[in-house]
């Protein structure tokens, strides 16, 4: 055990409008190393103690603004750099779209840097040891009564003097306040082994209690609305069928209304002899040209011209203005898109007989854009 | 104790005379001014009014918002200042005369009131069982009706706790604010609609009423605390009034500043977001010519000045800075209902010339001799008000 020092004087009030005469009065009497204790925030003890501004603000500044560049910077990096895709028909960067996440992140910084800012370089956690902690003192601001605290260290300090001075002020209870040189040593206390233990051992048992409580043993959900009926949910196995299999295969042999089976799976030059059944309307080519934009221009360009917008992800397909596909017959194209061609797959789930027909109109229009026939001079 | 009050010191003293001599100059000037200008240019003098009108509204329902939300709140720090937002409320009276020459040139304004124009116009048609003349004559006349009735009553029972300091008209007062608040919330934003939404019958924005109250709050709000300072350092106002006491003025401009940016965001990027061309052909007359420059203006002037010019914690208690960010807010309010108004009107370029600056300075001088007025008969404080000295020894 090593000796006894003094830290400070405290003395007790009984109002608020007390403490802040007092306080007032001892920042008048030239001391600066003091403290107020009490059990709530008082409005105008700033200035009764004559404190500067806190210096926190600049901290959240500081850390709001660093929030704000890094949320711009990494959706930059994201949306312009790394990743670069049309969202919604917007720009790569765009920006409206990114200004609440920046506010956001912002508010979000600054405000976790202004707690962790007071709570590391203010209060100086860990070390939570106060020579004050446990007093009678503390135990009394902490319920009903208001305290002044002037350090020892205080250049004015002088142990009557300041004593005498306290009574002045109408302080009560005036208390000398000690503290040993090796309570520094249990500066550290938050990471004492036991305490640490206990309070890893707490917290995983009362994690698991709650986890265990909350999801297996009481679990109740309050309203299932829709969410408890049998149905297929991805992940989880099917009840519906013996098998397994949330739907029934149909029957062998069955045709989709409004659609033919494709006979030239493997026949492409059977499917050579299939005539286009549409005839050249606008409404035709409207549709074809809607199709087309839709499922097959970006692989082969709105054009046609094999400038895919797919930057290199997907091999780019040959031009439809070769002359091979111009003098495909619709037949033959209809077979690419019905049962797609090497890496180009088919699209006979997305267009149906109609549109597939429609589409190789377009095709067809899109070729005589840039290879014209004599006829269509006329 | 001996920051704190126990005792009123305050004895009414008449506000400076330049204040009325600048009232007074710039009212005349004004008027002049506004005479030529509708002899020259009525249509360009119509929209005028129209800004005009919407700015003397905007400081006199913001001052009438601010006295009943303190009734409403309970607000102790604002009980010294209150008195000068009632006197600016006052304002109020002076909207239906600033109203008529608007409803005389209709037709130059709004666009719907064509009845051929709507006949023609599917959707202008089915809109016309709200926008047709009589019912907005009506409405209007009823809104204004109200803030004045709520005005009358509300102003009324805190001049006469000056004398009878009677607590139960405070209590009287508060009922009547709660009652004044959703007539408040319903009539500015259906004047707003009225009054300048509908200068694009086709366009819509559903915030567009919350829109203009955080504009309303902020020039009310401004006004205040520039009268407050002003007032405070003339010694016109209660002794022992200190920085502390216009720190609510300094925090709540400030927090209007972040709503109103909040808000014209959300309409700015929601309607950008959906692209859909019914609502962003009033963003894009906004963006065409050299609008583009007024709208980039309005976010510099409107939200990033006040924004750090009132971020610090000591600037919005520091008197000089109060001063200068309050007229500061004053003008990017009137800039931004001028951005509200006059793209109707010029589609090609912003104008600016002496027919916006008479009419602006009609507004200005009459506003100070309307404050004027009122200070030279009531008691600048209210005195009889049981909150008072709390407010006066209020300290952070
Ligand atoms: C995912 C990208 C992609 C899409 C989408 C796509 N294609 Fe293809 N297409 C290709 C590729 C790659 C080839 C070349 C395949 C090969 O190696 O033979 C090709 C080949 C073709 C050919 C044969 C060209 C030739 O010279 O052999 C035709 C015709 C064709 N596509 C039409 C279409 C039509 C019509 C659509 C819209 C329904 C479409 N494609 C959609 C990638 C695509």
């Amino acid at each position: 055990m090593s000796e006894k020092v003094l830290y400070a004087l405290t003395g007790l009030f009984e109002t608020p409008d007390q403490i802040i005469d007092a306080a007032e009065k001892t920042s008048d009497g030239g001391y600066k190393k003091y403290d107020v204790n009490t059990p709530y925030p008082l409005h105008g003890m700033n200035q009764a103690m004559k404190l500067p501004p806190s210096k926190l603000g600049y901290a959240a500044l500081v850390f709001g603004l660093s929030g704000t560049v890094s949320a711009l910077a990494l959706m930059y990096w994201m949306a312009v750099i790394d990743y670069a895709h049309v969202i919604g028909g917007k720009p790569y960067f765009p920006l409206p779209a990114f200004v609440p996440v920046m506010f956001e992140v912002t508010v979000l910084s600054a405000a976790i840097a202004t707690v962790f800012t007071m709570l590391f370089v203010v209060f100086k956690f860990p070390n939570n040891s106060h020579p004050l902690h446990d007093t009678e003192y503390m135990k009394s601001v902490s319920r009903d009564k208001y305290g002044i605290c002037i350090l020892a260290e205080d250049e004015k300090f002088d142990e009557n003097g300041t004593l005498k001075f306290l009574e002045e002020l109408g302080a009560t209870n005036i208390t000398h306040q000690y503290f040993t040189e090796d309570s520094y040593a249990t500066w550290w206390s938050v990471l004492d082994k036991k305490f640490a233990g206990i309070l890893a051992v707490t917290a995983i048992a009362t994690s698991l209690v709650v986890y265990i409580g909350l999801n297996k043993v009481l679990y109740m959900q309050p309203f299932s609305w829709m969410m408890e009926q049998e149905k297929l949910n991805p992940q989880k196995g099917s009840v519906l069928f013996a098998d397994g299999f949330s739907m029934r295969n149909p029957v062998q042999g069955t045709i989709a209304r409004g659609d033919l089976p494709y006979e030239y799976a493997v026949d492409p030059e059977g499917a050579s002899k299939l005539v286009n059944p549409l005839p050249i309307t606008e409404a035709n080519l409207q549709l074809g040209k809607v199709k087309y934009d839709i499922y097959c221009s970006p692989c082969h360009g709105f054009m046609g011209e094999g400038d895919s917008r797919l930057r290199g992800q997907f091999p780019n397909p040959p031009s439809l203005h070769s002359e091979k596909v111009r003098d495909w017959t619709d037949g033959r194209i209809y077979h690419v898109i019905a049962m797609g061609q090497n890496v180009m797959p088919s699209y006979s789930s997305q267009l149906s007989r109609n549109e597939k027909w429609a589409t190789i109109l377009y095709v067809r229009a899109l070729q005589r854009s840039l290879n014209a026939k004599e006829s269509d001079l006329q | 104790m001996n920051s704190t009050h126990h005792s009123l010191d305050y004895v009414r003293k008449d506000l400076p005379v330049n204040f009325k001599k600048i009232g007074l100059i710039l009212s005349v000037v004004g008027l002049i001014l506004v005479i030529a200008a509708y002899y020259s240019d009525p249509v360009r003098s119509a929209f005028n009014n129209l800004v005009f009108l919407m700015l003397l509204t905007s400081i006199g329902l913001g001052a009438m918002f601010l006295v009943a939300i303190e009734y409403i709140g309970g607000a102790v720090w604002s009980t010294p200042f209150r008195r000068i937002a009632e006197f600016l409320a006052a304002v109020l009276i002076l909207v239906p005369i600033a109203a008529i020459p608007v409803y005389l040139n209709l037709h130059d304004l709004y666009h719907w009131t064509h009845t051929d124009v709507v006949a023609a116009d599917k959707i202008l048609s089915s809109k016309s069982p709200y926008l047709n003349e009589s019912f907005m004559l009506i409405r209007i006349a009823l809104f204004m009706a109200i803030w004045l009735i709520f005005y009358k009553i509300i102003t009324g029972n805190s001049k006469k706790q000056d004398e009878s300091k009677d607590q139960n008209l405070t209590t009287k007062n508060i009922k009547i604010s709660a009652i004044f608040m959703p007539f408040f919330a319903l009539t500015i934003t259906f004047a707003a609609i009225d009054w300048m939404m509908s200068l694009e019958p086709h366009w819509f924005s559903t915030i567009y009423g919350v829109y203009y109250f955080s504009g309303t709050v902020l020039a009310g709000l401004a006004a205040v605390t520039f009268l407050a300072v002003y007032l405070n350092e003339k010694g016109l106002l209660v002794k022992g009034l200190k920085s502390d006491n216009y720190y609510s003025l300094g925090a709540l401009l400030f927090a209007f500043t972040n709503f109103w940016a909040y808000i014209a965001f959300s309409q700015y990027m929601l309607i950008w977001y959906a692209n859909l061309p019914e609502e962003t052909f009033w963003y894009l007359a906004r963006w065409g010519g050299n609008w583009k420059f007024v709208t980039l203006g309005l976010l510099v002037v409107h939200f990033i000045v006040p924004y750090f010019g009132l971020l610090s914690q000591p600037s919005k208690m520091d008197p000089k800075r109060l001063k200068f960010m309050s007229l500061w807010i004053l003008f990017a309010h009137l800039y931004d209902i001028y951005w509200l108004v006059m793209p109707t009107f010029s589609k090609e370029s912003f104008v600016f010339g002496w027919i916006e600056a008479g009419f602006l300075s009609l507004a200005v001088g009459l506003i100070l001799l309307i404050f004027n007025y009122k200070a030279s008969r009531e008691n600048v404080v209210a005195i009889g008000d049981p909150k008072l000295i709390r407010g006066i020894n209020f300290r952070l």
